[in-house]
């Protein structure tokens, strides 16, 4: 069973859920898909790190092969290569690895060559597995390393899994929550926070993947995100409050369900609802 | 000499589009005739890299110097590759922005922007 956990801006609470669910449940699996800034580690602290490298292929010219004809530079979608001064330019970073240059030059011009782009590494905190993608600064797109992380985890889709996802509703969340059997959407109570969880209800709607919503930083008065909720028919599935205990736990890099039976009862029960209804999504619905 | 800028309409009495690689089209001065003429920016609607595809054009349209209010890295270097030259405008009408050219009263564009790419969607 695998579980997303994602939100429309970073700083919702998506690792806060993420890494609590993960180290409540019995045996599991954390995967942090937010490869530009992955935190979940610096809670689990996971112990035998195997690390290995993430790279793609990205062409290379022999320009005294190219006889001119731009075919590669016509085909690329992305404008990746340009031709200038009777040579082929590549813009690494544009380019989207599709290798169809490479198939497309009449001349052979074109080949394939590595190049690292960042590394995942596996590791245990406990009864949890702890799998983190990390892409090198300055690259432009992390949607390779969150598919290798995914595809390595693949063989234990049976063990319960949260993919802690990066923020917003790109490319790379689209990937991230491929997978994924259940989402889970994590809002913040402000005028600020339904924008936000309004662009991830979008995208799992468009991905046709059952769903429900945690309310995190949850105060008295008024939730503008619960109202959210029950206009769009949105499952609630729980309520974190916004306390100066979790803060306090969460800012010193310490898993809460960890450290306190207050919160441990939390995610639990959170943990309980979620199984439930991912079992119930999986017997009324079963074609997903 | 042959003098390329980014446009918001095929007008002589056109504003520089704000846009390099977005722009929906391009004005091709020739200081030499005095003409100019209108290019439709292919790359106004892709995907990606627009930058680089636009400064392509003008390279194939063998444009000497470019005016523009800022460019970004990828199209900076194909125009670099070229040896095209990139002046900052001055002024929103594209006509001024080439008399103030004539008189040498640009500057060499010397702030590049490292691009856009991957903020909402890559």
């Amino acid at each position: 069973m695998r579980v997303a956990v994602l939100s429309g801006k970073g700083g919702t609470g998506k690792t806060l859920v993420s890494v609590n669910l993960s180290a409540v449940a019995d045996k599991s699996i954390y995967i942090d898909c937010d490869v530009e800034e992955p935190n979940g580690h610096l809670f689990f602290k996971p112990d035998g790190v195997q690390e290995q490298e993430v790279s793609i292929k990205v062409p290379q010219v022999d320009n005294d092969l190219c006889n001119g004809c731009r075919k590669c530079v016509d085909f690329c979608k992305f404008n990746a290569l340009a031709y200038i001064k009777e040579e082929v330019i590549v813009f690494e970073e544009i380019c989207h690895f599709c290798g169809g240059c490479v198939l497309i030059c009449p001349n052979k011009a074109l080949s394939e060559k590595e190049r690292t782009i960042g590394k995942i590494q596996e590791g245990s905190s406990g009864q949890v597995k702890v799998s983190t993608g990390i892409l090198n600064t300055g690259e432009a797109s992390g949607t390779p390393i969150i598919k290798k992380l995914l595809e390595e985890n693949r063989p234990n889709s049976d063990i319960l899994t949260f993919i802690d996802c990066p923020p917003g509703s790109a490319c790379v969340v689209m990937e991230s929550i491929r997978d994924a059997d259940y989402c889970i959407l994590v809002a913040e109570p402000t005028v600020f926070g339904v924008h936000n969880l309004d662009m991830v209800y979008r995208l799992v709607k468009l991905f046709n993947k059952p769903f429900g919503a945690v309310l995190n930083k949850c105060l008295e008065g008024d939730n503008p995100a619960l109202k959210y909720c029950l206009d769009k028919n949105i499952k609630v599935l729980g309520q974190i409050p916004f306390e100066s205990e979790l803060g306090k736990i969460n800012s010193n890099a310490e898993i809460a369900v960890r450290k306190s039976k207050k919160y441990r009862d939390l995610f639990s029960s959170l943990l309980e609802t979620v199984k439930q209804e991912v079992h119930h999504e999986a017997t009324s619905n079963p074609e997903r | 000499m042959k003098i390329a800028i980014p446009v918001d309409d095929k007008s002589v009495e056109t504003n520089v589009c704000v846009s390099f690689g977005r722009a929906p089209y391009f004005m091709i001065y020739d200081t030499d005739t005095k003409e100019s003429f209108f290019l439709e920016n292919i790359a106004a609607s892709s995907a990606g890299g627009a930058g680089v595809k636009a400064a392509q054009t003008i390279v194939d349209n063998k444009a000497d110097a470019l005016l523009t209010p800022r460019i970004g890295e990828n199209a900076a270097d194909v125009l670099r590759a070229a040896n095209i030259k990139m002046y900052k405008t001055t002024t929103a009408l594209a006509k001024a922005n080439i008399d103030l050219f004539i008189a040498d009263k640009l500057a060499l564009l010397d702030e590049i922007h490292p691009g856009f790419h991957g903020r909402g969607g890559n």
